[in-house]
């Protein structure tokens, strides 16, 4: 049932889904501090594929997801999730025990809920873009 | 020792490996563990048995104070080496039972692990450990009786030893746990050392009930004995190990290891031994009426375990001596009598002894063990079975309670017995040479080295009950069971009394019972139908009834319509909170009314979604209008500033009307299905729910409970969490854990829809009612 789009949300489909997906890693790492997050920021990149998706169609989604399959994401979401317990254990510290490095340079705080977060995103963006890509996949096959 | 448990479980992990290497000698190289095992606990047995017991400390999880602690004393040394001997024995055996059977590494993997189990079992300090290993040896057990996985009775059989064995552990670990209150510690050594006396603790019957349901079904008491003789499905060296030299003992071992702390009042003495004796008789009993040489056996190791549970009724010293020399007779002949019976099956191919006859010139060895071993078993002196029955009768006549009764089913037992007895060693032995499905050969070394040790052992000890420091063994089981020094002196010859008349007269009506076992058999099979009804048909009964509940209460619960499920959960819910909240907190409503006018539009905006979304004809309708309502809940959200949850909410709404959007196309034509009576039934409900969300938000705000951990939180995030977005520090910092859960929560929410569509489009065409509505269902969680 969902065919290609009209002109106009083909072409802004083309503008928004980079935008949107770089305003999504923004609200991603911003989101310790400012409004944001894992969790929102998966919901928006999710978005930006949906749109996509709604605009191009499924194969051509693919095509610009390449390789990735969203099922991985979501296990790539979990891993880094798990991931980012470990650091913890090492310092002999309780289960999740948040930790905290400053790159030097660009004075950048990376830690253990920063990659946690990362986990969050990809978790979110698989389950979500999975759901509706196979949604749309059986509809293009069904008359 | 620990280590040794560990590696145990290794080896059997490696069991296939090493029939890769050494083919059909890995039975061989296995038995190597257990004997070097058993060596290990020879060599302690001087310092037990001079010093009383041995604890064996290994810290586990140091910073629970859990530990891994073996306690070694007269007891579990005497149960390590039966464990581990007759282990040794057979290993050897069952290599060549089973010999060029496809699986003999699989079943090489379960027995080892069963060994060590058991092992862990009988040497446990810890309550839990203790538990741990119980039912471990219920799981392995179940695998080895099931070891025959194609043959349907073998699963039946191994299901119904798991259920029986594993509702009485679940006794057992509620008798546990009570133990650990009521003794205020985990640790068997301590309670054993404590000074505090349990049998006067306000627990102490529902305790000993507890335990006393774990032992009696594990060690096959009546009524729970009769999934023993079902487990003869099981390979004979399963039978020969588990089922009468170890893993029915553990019931008892368990019995034996309380009795200083919880024995010799008047429920236990009255429980154990009436429970103890009727077991004895009934097993005897129902042994002769059987003609398969593994369920004569069977049913004579019920008779078996029902007289050491007696034994332990009785109590006191006397009854400790022979509850110590009963067991190790018992092991050792009855050990012995299963691998004959193995062999036996081997060599001829049928377990029917009424089938067998006149094998004596062909198998002369087997002969001879068998004869030897049901000697033992039937209380022939000079073998130490004589002096377990000696010990018996003397004990059943010096009990204080129930003394008659105990006599009178010890004497019928024994008569039993003995013509079991006879009926194992001379009928297929002896007679008319009858003609079997396999030609019948003596039977190679590795099977006849195992039960010809063990009846050598019988004979030994029976002349010389001094021999390899068995007396010293035993005096220091018999004391670490009553709990003070106590000194076992075995002798054949206690003089003309009593129980030696008994004996007399036993073996001679047991004789002529063995004559006429085949007239009599026939005479007790107008019984059958009395026998239908027994405790079987009450497992039997219990089974199907669990199966016609679940079936009904699925078709009750899970009949796949949505708004059922709705439904149930919401009334769930209103009985529950209204519960809590009109009975334990009265409402109150302690709260000024400050409304703004664009306060007043979006919730005006909120009833109107609302409204219309119940009332809409079309599903786009509905949607639509359950969109608006929740982009008023996040307008809601912005005006009270919390920038996290409006954009939260505002991404979720819209996705979530994408994607019902998506299923909606998939749905039939909106259509009316309930009547108005189910419509009122639904917006009553509906509206209850409502109104008792309102009184939950209303209460909550009037009452003030706890210091809301919402202002350490803040006060906290950018300290200490470095982060100065509170809801994103909640949820990767504070409450990262939950998330985490949240996040598989979500993942498999997704893998579930991605996977039931792609399962259904995998079907073709083929449409199931039920599947849009189960896709619908999953679509809130990804909020």
């Amino acid at each position: 049932m969902v065919k290609s789009g009209t002109i106009i949300l083909n072409t802004a489909a083309r503008f928004l889904m980079p935008l949107q997906l770089m305003f999504s890693v923004f609200l991603l790492l911003r989101g310790h501090d400012e409004p944001g997050g894992g969790f929102i920021a998966g919901l928006v990149a999710a978005g930006a594929f949906t749109l996509y998706l709604f605009a191009f169609g499924v194969s051509a989604t693919k095509q610009v997801l390449r390789m990735v399959d969203p099922r991985d994401l979501i296990g790539i979401g979990l891993l880094l999730g798990m991931i980012s317990v470990v650091p913890a254990w090492f310092m002999g510290q309780p289960f999740l025990t948040a930790q905290w490095w400053t790159i030097p340079i660009i004075d950048f705080k990376a830690s253990t809920p920063l990659i946690f977060d990362i986990g969050v995103y990809f978790a979110v963006l698989g389950s979500v873009t999975g759901m509706v890509m196979t949604l749309m996949e059986v509809d293009k096959d069904e008359p | 020792m620990q280590l040794a448990i560990l590696m145990g479980f290794l080896l059997a992990a490696s069991s296939p490996l090493l029939h890769r290497w050494f083919g059909q000698r890995a039975s061989l190289v296995l038995a190597i563990f257990p004997a070097g095992l058993a060596a290990w606990l020879a060599l302690q047995a001087p310092y037990v048995i001079d010093n009383g017991s041995l604890l064996l400390e290994w810290q586990w999880v140091p910073s629970l104070g859990i530990s891994l602690t073996f306690l070694l004393d007269g007891l579990s040394l005497l149960f390590g080496l039966l464990i581990t001997v007759i282990g040794a024995f057979v290993l050897v055996y069952a290599g060549g039972y089973l010999k060029d059977h496809p699986d003999l590494a699989r079943f090489h993997i379960a027995l080892i692990a069963f060994m060590v189990s058991m092992l862990g079992l009988v040497l446990a300090d810890g309550l839990l450990t203790l538990f741990i290993f119980w039912e471990l040896t219920s799981i392995t057990s179940y695998l080895l009786i099931g070891f025959n996985h194609a043959d349907i009775e073998a699963r039946k059989s191994a299901r119904q030893g798991l259920f029986v064995t594993v509702a009485g552990g679940l006794a057992l670990m509620a008798g546990l746990i009570l133990l650990g209150i009521a003794s205020d510690s985990w640790s068997l050594s301590e309670i054993l050392s404590s000074d505090t006396d349990l049998r006067e603790h306000a627990l102490y019957t529902p305790m000993l009930i507890c335990l006393l349901l774990g032992a009696f079904t594990k060690s096959a008491q009546f009524p729970f004995h009769f999934w023993l003789p079902n487990a003869m499905a099981a390979p004979t060296p399963v039978s020969a190990y588990l089922h009468s030299a170890t893993m029915v003992k553990a019931g008892i071992y368990l019995l034996a290891r309380l009795y200083p702390e919880l024995g010799g009042t008047a429920l236990w003495v009255g429980i154990l031994s009436v429970v103890g004796a009727t077991t004895m008789l009934i097993g005897s009993f129902l042994a002769i009426q059987h003609t398969n040489i593994k369920k004569l056996l069977a049913y004579s190791t019920i008779m078996a375990l029902g007289t050491l549970t007696m034994l332990l009724g009785i109590g006191g010293d006397y009854a400790m001596t022979a509850f110590v020399t009963f067991l190790l007779a018992h092991s050792l002949y009855k050990g012995a009598l299963f691998m004959v019976a193995g062999i036996l099956d081997h060599e001829t191919g049928t377990k029917d002894v009424t089938h067998m006859g006149g094998l004596r010139s062909v198998m002369p060895v087997t002969a001879t063990i068998a004869l030897i071993a049901a000697l033992s078993l039937a209380g022939v002196p000079p073998l130490i079975g004589f002096i377990g029955k000696e010990l018996k009768f003397e004990s059943a006549l010096g009990a204080d309670s129930f003394n008659m009764l105990l006599v009178i089913f010890a004497f019928i037992a024994a008569i039993l017995t003995i013509a079991v007895a006879f009926i194992i060693a001379l009928r297929p032995f002896y007679g008319k040479r009858h003609q079997t499905p396999l030609d019948p050969h003596e039977a190679p070394l590795s099977m006849l080295a195992g039960p010809a040790l063990l009846a050598t052992g019988s004979l030994l000890l029976g002349l010389w009950p001094a021999a390899l420091g068995a007396d010293a063994l035993l005096s220091a089981a018999a004391s670490s069971i009553s709990g003070q020094p106590s000194n076992v002196s075995l002798s054949l010859w206690y003089g003309v009394n009593v129980a030696l008349i008994m004996s007399i007269v036993s073996l001679g009506l047991g004789f002529l019972l063995f004559k006429r076992w085949d007239s009599v058999r026939a005479r007790l099979s107008i019984l059958a139908p009395v026998m239908r009804h027994g405790p079987e048909a009450g497992y039997e009964g219990a089974m199907n009834g669990i199966v016609h509940f679940s079936e009904w209460q699925t078709r009750m619960l899970q009949n796949g319509y949505m708004r059922n499920y709705i439904l149930i959960m919401l009334i769930t819910l209103i009985v529950l909170i209204s519960n809590s909240i009109l009975l334990r907190h009265s409402p109150e409503f302690a709260f000024e009314l400050d409304v703004r006018f664009h306060e007043a539009v979006v919730a005006g905006c909120m009833v109107m979604g609302a409204l219309f979304a119940t009332i809409s004809r079309s599903r786009l309708g509905a949607v639509v209008s359950v969109g608006v309502m929740g982009f008023s809940i996040a307008l809601i959200f912005i005006l009270f500033s919390a920038p996290d949850l409006a954009i939260t909410q505002l991404l979720v709404e819209t996705l979530t009307v994408i994607l019902l959007v998506l299923v909606l196309f998939r749905l039939p034509r909106f259509s009316s299905l309930s009547t108005s009576l189910e419509r009122i039934r639904d917006g009553a409900v509906a509206a209850m729910m409502g109104i008792l969300i309102c009184l939950l938000i209303m209460t909550s705000w009037s009452i003030k409970q706890f210091e809301p951990i919402s202002t350490y939180m803040i006060e906290n995030s950018a300290p200490l969490a470095f982060g100065r977005n509170i809801v994103n520090v909640i949820l990767v910092d504070y409450r990262a854990l939950d998330t985490l859960g949240e996040m598989f929560v979500l993942a498999l929410a997704a893998v579930g829809v991605i996977a039931m569509l792609k399962l259904r489009h995998g079907e073709g065409s083929e449409n199931k009612p039920s599947e849009s509505s189960k896709v619908a269902a999953k679509e809130p969680n990804d909020g």
